[in-house]
């Protein structure tokens, strides 16, 4: 494995690891502040018990998309110095800004998970509400930050010089608006069907029916809701690249050639030497109406980017349809779920649609992967788009590849000892929380 | 703005060391407590720094960021030539914050704790090893961004006897610092006791790995002495930190004082820095060819500098209040001795 493609894997682990973790972390907190409203206004104990339950998850959650971050942030200088040279005095702002975001959500995450009975009971609660605000406003600044190397802003490229550099216009680039909303949205709906997954399936085993019913329906909520709105935040985000990023666009859609009235190609095996894709289903028209609102328009196609600066073809144009694909599915479900809270409740206690929930458990963090697989891969060549070229940007230290080995190791045994230790915990509800709080069994919760 | 920025690096630096520095200490500690103990020293460890942990952290964060966007050049010469000690630092990091959080988490309490625990005392003892060793080799000399060959661009950089010498200080410090904010934290007088003789202990572990960093300058060929006690802040510092030991020795012993051992220790190390920094100011790392890389001179753009500047002040209106009132709030005093306070 050459340095370049050790860097970029590196890159592309710890940031596929990471994001997984951030969007539980970031969106767990809600769900936890949803259900210790109601355990504040009913008392009852259940809630409470909810509540607890999750804030272990949101711990372990939190502490390792933290270090993870962390890594991140040396990362972008071990694997990226030259692009961090030039880039960090522009995109910069919006990481300090995550950083007091951050240093804030760590605060209110001491007296969250340490303060039970220790405070005034809503000031408790609100420190929890503050955990998840402050996450979420650290996850939109970043993405601001990511928003920036798709469409760069805020200096002027004179000669291979970065001048005038003004990093508020940077921040607000053309593309941070329709990142953020997109990537908030997922994270809500990847959080709230992985977490009603697993509720889910233990109530289709018949456990604790009350504790995982009122945990299900938090969880499903939310993740139901975002799933809906997705669509059209996605419609705003693809109209969005195929304005600043038509070769991304171009790539994702596996459109080879420019044309008017573009068709949509549904799955397919892009072939990139012959320019064309097999075995696919083309929508007459529709790519361009999706594109740019209108169905005789012109889509640019990759023949229309000099070679040397196209994307590869293969990657994002399957990312893209399982995103996609998955979302349409998510959506699905929560139409299904909403038609049964409204006129069929007894659905609601069905085995078939617990069971639909449990198989779509994955299915959102998988779109969050496939869909940053998407932006990143299809930003290729470029670390900063039209810029600066991720070849030029690797550090000049050799043998990467011996850290991507060793990273890989560390990330697999995390993730296996972060499944093992949910396991555990699901594993214990009946113990931990079929006792009413404040017995002493309930204390060793 | 540049003092502004340069302030808050210098200050997350510190609060790093003080703060997070007690963290691996606490660890360190562990790591040094007779399996009979252990136990108690765990528990009480986990309840003075369990609600603050993940504030402590965020000093490296907020230091990280400050140099990637105040000062990038001298954050991409770091992160090429330092890159193996920065990447084991970081190894650490991450085994050492999620043990610490598996261990308390772990909803069912059997043999991995004592994975977890193993984990967590070794990289508290790796992590604070590492960043001695990188603030020596920032005042080394052998960074050099045009080294010929592997060994002196990536490994003779860091790997040598001043730096090793800086980590083990680092490690003795953090484990003096976290013997000292202990002892304000056991329950039990005989635990108190044992904490103290902790603290005389490692007060003398610290001062013995401080002269061996100067044996280390000499044998390196790095003026040290000249660079601390050549100039009246350095001498100062110095002193005022010696008089403070003594004072700390003193009063030690006194059961009333929770809060003054931690003060005069934090001041120690706070001395310690500002001595060694002094001379080198503004001057952050010293490469190979004899030159410097300044904060003055490798300053980002005054736009973004001023933004950043900006951003630190209204983020400290924020987080200062907020992590102080956390760090009052869990004050051992106020602590109920309910099963929660074990529970989470």
């Amino acid at each position: 494995m050459d340095d370049f493609l050790a860097a970029r894997s590196q890159m592309a682990l710890s940031l596929g690891f990471h994001i997984i973790f951030s969007c539980i972390g970031m969106v767990m907190p809600f769900f936890m502040a949803v259900a210790h409203y109601y355990w504040l206004r009913t008392r009852d104990v259940t809630y409470q018990n909810v509540t607890r339950a999750w804030s272990k998850g949101v711990a372990i959650f939190f502490a390792t998309g933290a270090v993870s971050g962390t890594v991140l942030s040396f990362e972008l200088g071990l694997l990226w110095p030259k692009f961090m040279e030039h880039a960090g005095p522009i995109f910069g702002m919006p990481f300090s800004l995550e950083g007091t975001a951050f240093f804030i959500e760590a605060i209110a995450l001491g007296f969250f998970l340490y303060g039970w009975d220790r405070f005034n009971p809503w000031f408790h609660w609100f420190t929890g509400v503050v955990v998840g605000v402050s996450g979420l406003a650290s996850g939109i600044l970043v993405v601001a930050a990511n928003a920036w190397m798709n469409s760069p802003a805020g200096f002027d490229y004179v000669n291979g010089q970065y001048l005038n550099i003004d990093p508020i216009a940077a921040m607000f680039n053309d593309a941070w608006l329709s990142q953020a909303l997109h990537m908030t949205l997922a994270a809500f709906a990847a959080t709230g069907f992985a977490v009603a997954g697993v509720h889910a399936l233990m109530l289709r085993r018949g456990r604790n029916m009350d504790f995982h019913t009122r945990a299900f329906r938090i969880a499903a909520a939310f993740g139901a809701v975002a799933a809906l709105l997705q669509p059209l935040s996605g419609d705003f985000s693809a109209k969005d690249v195929a304005r600043r990023q038509p070769a991304k666009l171009a790539a994702m859609e596996a459109h080879f050639h420019t044309e008017k009235s573009a068709s949509l190609v549904l799955g397919g095996l892009p072939n990139e030497d012959k320019q064309r894709v097999d075995y696919a289903i083309k929508i007459p028209g529709m790519l361009s109406f999706l594109a740019h609102g209108n169905f005789e328009q012109e889509v640019t196609g990759l023949d229309r980017i000099a070679p040397q600066n196209r994307p590869p073809v293969v990657v994002p144009h399957i990312a893209f349809q399982l995103m996609v694909g998955l979302g349409t599915l998510m959506m699905g479900i929560a139409a299904v779920y909403f038609f049964a809270l409204w006129r069929k409740k007894q659905w609601l206690t069905s085995r078939w649609l617990l069971g639909l929930f449990v198989a779509a458990t994955p299915a959102g963090f998988i779109a969050v992967e496939a869909g940053w697989t998407v932006t990143e891969v299809g930003r290729q060549p470029w670390i900063i788009n039209g810029v600066m070229r991720t070849a030029d940007a690797v550090t000049p230290m050799p043998g990467i590849a011996y850290s991507f080995y060793l990273f890989t190791a560390v990330y697999l045994s995390l993730s296996l000892v972060v499944v093992f230790l949910l396991y555990r915990q699901i594993r214990m509800v009946p113990e931990l929380y079929d006792v009413p709080a404040g017995t002493p069994e309930a204390a060793h919760a | 703005m540049d003092y502004v920025v340069i302030t808050f690096l210098y200050l997350a630096i510190l609060l790093y060391l003080l703060l997070g520095g007690a963290d691996f200490g606490a660890g360190i500690i562990e790591l040094f407590t007779s399996r009979k103990n252990r136990r108690v020293t765990h528990e009480t460890l986990y309840q003075a720094i369990g609600p603050i942990w993940e504030a402590n952290h965020m000093w490296l964060i907020i230091a990280i960021v400050i140099l990637f966007v105040g000062f990038p050049r001298i954050y991409s010469v770091m992160s090429v030539s330092l890159h193996i000690p920065l990447l084991l630092l970081l190894l650490g990091i991450i085994a050492r914050g999620t043990a610490f959080v598996f261990r308390h988490y772990d909803a069912v309490h059997d043999r991995m704790q004592g994975v977890y625990a193993t984990i967590f005392v070794y990289s508290s003892l790796v992590t604070p090893l590492f960043i001695g060793i990188l603030a020596g080799s920032a005042l080394a000399g052998y960074v050099d961004p045009a080294a010929p060959d592997f060994l002196s661009a990536y490994v003779w950089s860091w790997l040598h006897w001043f730096g090793v010498a800086v980590g083990v200080f680092t490690v003795a410090l953090c484990g003096y610092l976290a013997s000292v904010y202990t002892i304000g934290e056991a329950t039990t007088e005989a635990d108190r006791q044992r904490f103290i003789r902790k603290t005389r202990l490692l007060t003398v572990v610290a001062f013995a790995a401080g002269a061996l960093v100067f044996v280390a300058a000499r044998y390196e060929g790095l003026p040290l002495l000249t660079w601390i006690f050549g100039n009246p802040v350095g001498i100062t510092a110095i002193g005022l930190a010696t008089i403070s030991l003594g004072l700390l020795w003193y009063v030690l012993g006194q059961a009333s004082r929770t809060w003054l051992p931690r003060v005069l220790a934090g001041f120690q190390v706070t001395m310690i820095l500002l001595a060694v920094g002094y001379t080198h100011f503004p001057n952050f790392i010293r490469l190979r060819n004899g030159q410097h890389l300044s904060l003055f001179e490798q300053l980002a753009p005054a736009k973004t500098i001023s933004a950043l500047g900006w951003a630190l002040l209204l983020g400290s209106l924020f987080i200062l209040p907020a992590l102080g009132y956390l760090y009052y709030s869990f004050q051992h005093v106020s602590r109920p001795q309910s099963a929660e306070a074990h529970g989470g």
